[in-house]
């Protein structure tokens, strides 16, 4: 250990006495860092979007149902919970937000088309921070309490609809007894999403107007949390669970939409695959320039050893040497990352491709997230396997029989 | 073997250990180009031809608009005589007309609203995977016959199984009250979820019938030979409907607009870290070409010396550098094709991908096809970058002074 600074420092000028193939090699560690941490910067924020309009669309990051519900979702599989009883239980949890909403299917008809929609009985004060829809941007108006009598549609199913604010249109779907429950609504508002599939098949009306409608007295279809991180849901999922007893099921947002789950830990394997294979591109020409680093000054090496450095110094000094060589590659690597993302930090427009973006499940407008775990993940990586791929020919040097290696030219 | 020719294979192996490294990096960039290349192409293959055989086919003939706004009123007059005559005078089978309406869909126990199929029996199949998906029963028969096929989440929301009556409620083309009773004689199971909840099929003429068609239809859906082929097709399609047809047709990308999209968008991230895979390759040659150049220079004096131009020696490192690449070709490319054909035998299933896949389409497992071009393709172009990457290295000869040159050590 007490040869380390003078190791480090013979490293660092072997390092730029063949500057060429130093700065070569930088260049590539450079280009591959960038390359690791811009592409994961994107898809980050690829899929962070995803989830966050998939959250705001379920929305919440835990619900609960009655467990029927799932297979079933019919107002006949119902959460008896009335509001006075919600709000003793979860007041003073300290979620972020929680609402509670009656969702079922339905049909939606004008006097020119009809098409299945989901209804959201809903409660617009107490689901202000969950909503996919902002409610200053909606045209109209959006509803203005649980016992709004009015109907907010999507602006493109009004289209289909031909209808508009200030119009009536009929919903229909079926009370717990298996009878047409319909009733008539006057458009107040119309809603636009980032997802025209939103537009397409949701419409809002008050809770309270929706009870009625339905026949189901007080109760709801399901009750939506939202907590602080949708990557840690386990303190709300288990105040909630603490909070309600059997007969209900509680599940966490990745349980209750699986895609958005599975694209999330897919997320996590890529990132990995991506910075492992754009080490392994780069090993080649790392273990290369260390090969050659040893070949040029075997004699030196000889002559050292001969002189009395021990094996392992000369072993940490090629290790050194390498570590350095990453360590600048990555620097430059890491700054120029950061910085092509400064300029389309504020969204990159995709819009091109928008429809193919809504296939997966993205919005059209790209917000590249650069997350200090992913940029120490890389980094991380490439210092740990750089250190394994120096290891051979670290290791051979250190091997060279002092005299042997004097003596060739 | 001419005298160059030897030359430069000899010199490529005086440093065996770098040579080998630099073509490793060409063969692992080589072997992941063609495993990932056959596998997305495989893939966006599948992709279209799975999604197209869906519903849309390659082309369709509707009303104008109706691509838009699926409106009830945007018909397709005397439908199946036209698909008649469009099958008579293509000469092909693969031709069915549909038409499409919006239900209720009643259960004893149960009511969804539902997007409804009018198909034609016998030519349905031709088209369409989903009468082929039929899990339950049998798909339809009779074009006359009040008789249905559901989907099985359908099937199961509605509590219903095969034998049992459905009760439809709509409105017909000209907005009045459609209803009927038919029976479910067939449950489909496509695998993605929005179709197996949402969509039923029901023969043609028992459909025009409920819903008041007089006739009509909304859609013909038609295949031909290939994609490439559907512009030309497209053309013979509208000089058989003729100039005053109020009819438009209307190609697959237009059906699909996400498929195209979703597979650009795709192509291009794939295409960016194929891109920095190909510099780093670059970068590894050009390390060790410039190394080979270097160390060189007292024999580069001397053959100068005694009369070899600059530009000879040039293409010396050339043709050593095209040696070299041509090896790292050959090996990646096999080494690539092997391990592809591996897959294609035993296929390749990501644990958790069969939801992201069944959002495309795809199914669970898949089996990348090697074939001379996606074999060929990655390897071709990393050779070209490794030639490009040996052209500093070769004009830097040029700068070479003799006497200087030969001096150095």
């Amino acid at each position: 250990m007490r040869m380390l600074p003078i190791l480090t420092r013979l490293a660092w000028r072997y390092l730029w006495r063949n500057h060429r193939r130093t700065l070569i090699m930088t260049g590539a560690i450079a280009i591959g860092a960038w390359a690791m941490i811009f592409m994961t910067a994107l898809s980050r924020g690829m899929v962070d979007q995803m989830i966050h309009d998939g959250i705001s669309i379920l929305p919440g990051h835990v619900q609960l149902h009655n467990p029927e519900y799932i297979d079933d979702p019919s107002i006949l599989n119902r959460v008896a919970l009335d509001d006075g009883q919600l709000a003793e239980r979860f007041d003073d949890a300290g979620f972020i937000a929680w609402a509670s909403r009656v969702k079922v299917p339905a049909i939606v008809t004008s006097e020119r088309e009809s098409r299945g929609v989901t209804l959201l009985g809903i409660d617009p004060a107490a689901e202000e921070n969950l909503s996919f829809v902002n409610y200053g941007e909606v045209e109209g108006r959006f509803l203005d309490g649980p016992d709004d009598s009015g109907i907010v549609l999507g602006a493109k199913l009004a289209n289909t609809l031909e209808t508009e604010v200030g119009k009536r249109v009929v919903l229909m779907s079926q009370d717990p007894d298996n009878d047409i429950a319909d009733r008539g609504f006057r458009v107040v508002g119309l809603f636009r999403a980032s997802m025209p599939a939103y537009e397409d098949g949701f419409v809002f009306v008050g809770k309270h107007t929706a009870q009625k409608m339905l026949r189901i007295g007080a109760a709801t279809t399901e009750v939506v949390f939202l907590g602080d991180d949708y990557r840690n849901v386990e303190p709300v999922f288990e105040k909630v669970v603490a909070a309600v007893d059997d007969s209900v099921l509680v599940r966490r947002w990745y349980e209750v939409d699986t895609y958005l789950g599975t694209m999330l830990r897919v997320m996590d394997g890529f990132v990995l695959i991506w910075v492992v294979v754009i080490f392994l591109a780069l090993s080649f020409g790392l273990v290369n320039t260390l090969v050659m680093a040893v070949f040029e000054r075997v004699r030196e090496i000889g002559l050292m050893m001969a002189l009395g450095m021990k094996p392992g110094a000369i072993l940490g000094q090629i290790i050194i040497e390498s570590m350095l060589l990453l360590a600048v590659g990555l620097a430059i690597g890491d700054l120029l990352a950061w910085l092509s993302i400064q300029p389309i930090k504020d969204g990159l427009d995709i819009s091109a491709v928008a429809k193919g973006m809504e296939m997966m499940g993205a919005s059209s407008v790209l917000y590249p997230k650069l997350y200090l775990q992913d940029v120490v993940l890389a980094n991380v990586v490439v210092m740990t396997l750089g250190f394994f791929a120096s290891l051979s020919p670290a290791w051979r040097a250190s091997r060279y029989e002092p005299v042997e290696a004097i003596t060739k030219v | 073997m001419s005298i160059v020719l030897r030359l430069a294979w000899r010199n490529l192996w005086r440093h065996a250990r770098r040579t080998w490294l630099t073509i490793g990096a060409m063969v692992f960039s080589n072997v992941l180009l063609v495993f990932m290349i056959s596998l997305q192409f495989g893939m966006y293959g599948l992709m279209i031809d799975n999604t197209l055989h869906v519903f849309s086919g390659h082309l369709q003939v509707q009303a104008p608009g109706y691509n838009d706004d699926q409106k009830m009123r945007q018909v397709v007059p005397d439908i199946q005589n036209l698909a008649d005559t469009l099958r008579f005078e293509l000469g092909t089978d693969e031709v069915a007309a549909r038409g499409w309406a919006f239900g209720l869909a009643s259960s004893e126990e149960r009511s969804y609203g539902i997007g409804i199929y009018g198909v034609e029996p016998d030519y349905e199949p031709r088209v369409s995977n989903i009468p082929g998906l039929v899990i339950e029963g049998r798909y339809l028969g009779d074009n006359a016959a009040a008789e249905i096929v559901i989907g099985t989440i359908l099937a199961r929301n509605l509590r219903v199984s095969v034998g049992d009556e459905l009760t439809l409620l709509g409105s017909g083309v000209d907005g009045s009250f459609a209803a009927a009773v038919v029976e479910i004689v067939g449950i489909f199971d496509s695998g993605v979820k929005d179709i197996d909840r949402n969509i039923a099929e029901m023969p043609l003429a028992a459909f025009q019938d409920i819903f008041y068609m007089n006739g009509a239809g909304h859609q013909i859906a038609m295949f031909t030979d290939s994609l490439l082929g559907v512009p030309e097709f497209q053309n013979r399609v509208n000089a058989l409907l003729g100039q005053d047809s109020n009819l438009v047709t209307v190609d697959w990308d237009e059906l699909q607009p996400g498929l195209k999209q979703a597979i650009q968008a795709d192509m291009s991230s794939a295409f960016f870290m194929y891109f920095i895979l190909v510099v780093l390759v670059a970068f590894s040659v050009l390390n060790t070409q410039l190394m080979s150049v270097l160390e060189r220079t007292h024999e580069f004096g001397i053959v100068m010396a005694l009369g070899l131009k600059a530009g000879r020696l040039g293409r010396l490192v050339m043709l050593e550098t095209a040696m070299m690449g041509f090896l790292g070709l050959l090996l990646g490319a096999i080494a690539g094709a092997i391990v592809t054909s591996w897959f294609t035998t035993n296929g390749l299933a990501i644990p958790g991908m069969d939801e992201m896949a069944a959002q495309f389409n795809l199914p669970a497992k898949m089996y990348p096809q090697v074939n001379l071009l996606t074999m060929f393709v990655g390897p071709a172009v990393v050779f070209l970058f490794t030639l490009f990457a040996a052209i500093y290295p070769a004009l830097r000869l040029h700068k070479l002074q003799v006497i200087e040159a030969m001096r150095s050590n």
